[in-house]
């Protein structure tokens, strides 16, 4: 090795943490990395205990797996989101639905407006069981199978593709 | 005079403005009435990243969750847990990045040893570099000098 090689060193290591950046941008834009997706330390665990106007913990272990859903009528990539919510109600996908800080009032009028896509609401206006359950805005999306083990968590809108690629492998291996 | 003193007082306070940590907790129904909980729980929540908006504390977040946070953390201290119980509640929750400083763990070893391993690395390029210089031929012996003279001459 001569010296010149060695003091190509650095622009090589530039080049390689470039090339990680411009992989996590362009992972970012085709969703494929999500900065946001930190793994939940819930996945695998019991769903945490809770008793909300509307249901209650005990409520979703069914013998069924079934979907968690956290929104709010002043979230508007839940807006976006709806449709696909609505498509796994088509499918016979049950969505429970957890409406998070949020008026009874507005989130009622939410789904006049939409459609309605839950198999049954719940509201945690305070916001303090949404905290238990580890999330960190709306909507989040949790498959909880039937002994109430938690198995996936999605901390953004749900998309058709993530509902083809992510969801429907889990959700037919735990079903 | 008095535009001088008006300038240096400027100064002052526009560096005690810059030197003050901005902290979000400045509404004061938020603060325990106890000094001593109130300067443990913001010990606390300046090791909690805020999940909003990710490099902030929750201290000095103004997001609507970190409020909520700082809120149970001074529930938690009021009710008498260790900070220890505090940070496993959220880890709990949030898993390991919700600390600021990250545990020393597997996950983390390379992370941790970054300032270690960027020193050895620089080290190792320092001695290969010294490897590489060309050494000086050594003079010539008396011999050599000898045919030289000998090759001049000629």
């Amino acid at each position: 090795m001569n010296r010149r090689a060695l003091l190509l060193a650095p622009l090589g290591v530039a080049l390689l943490a470039g090339g990680g950046f411009w992989e996590m941008l362009a992972g970012m834009r085709k969703g494929t990395f999500n900065p946001r997706g930190v793994p939940s330390p819930l996945i695998g665990k019991r769903i945490p205990a809770f008793s909300l106007p509307g249901f209650s913990d005990t409520d979703l272990v069914t013998g069924k797996p079934l979907l968690v859903n956290f929104f709010a009528s002043w979230c508007v990539p839940c807006v976006e989101e709806h449709p696909v919510l609505m498509d796994l109600k088509e499918q016979n996908i049950p969505v429970w639905g957890i409406a998070y800080k949020d008026k009874p009032a507005a989130t009622d009028m939410f789904i006049a407006r939409h459609g309605d896509p839950y198999f049954r609401l719940a509201r945690d206006e305070p916001g303090r069981v949404a905290i238990d359950w580890g999330t960190t805005g709306v909507p989040e999306t949790f498959l909880v199978d039937g002994q109430g083990i938690i198995r996936w968590h999605f901390a953004l809108p749900l998309t058709p593709e993530t509902v083809d690629e992510e969801l429907m492998p889990l959700w037919r291996k735990v079903a | 005079m008095t535009g001088r003193f008006a300038v240096i007082v400027w100064l002052c306070l526009s560096a005690s403005v810059l030197a003050t940590p901005a902290h979000a907790l400045s509404d004061p129904s938020e603060m325990l009435p106890n000094p001593a909980q109130e300067s443990r729980a913001e010990a606390v929540g300046s090791q909690l990243r805020c999940l909003v908006c990710q490099n902030e504390s929750i201290e000095d977040s103004g997001a609507d969750l970190a409020k909520d946070l700082r809120h149970i953390v001074r529930q938690r201290v009021v009710a008498g847990d260790s900070d220890q119980q505090i940070m496993d509640w959220m880890v709990a929750r949030y898993g390991n990045f919700v600390r600021l400083s990250p545990p020393f763990n597997a996950l983390t070893a390379l992370l941790w040893a970054s300032p270690l391993v960027a020193v050895l690395l620089a080290a190792g390029v320092v001695v290969a570099a010294r490897r590489a210089r060309p050494t000086l031929p050594k003079p010539l012996d008396s011999e050599e000098q000898a045919r030289l003279r000998h090759l001049l001459e000629t």
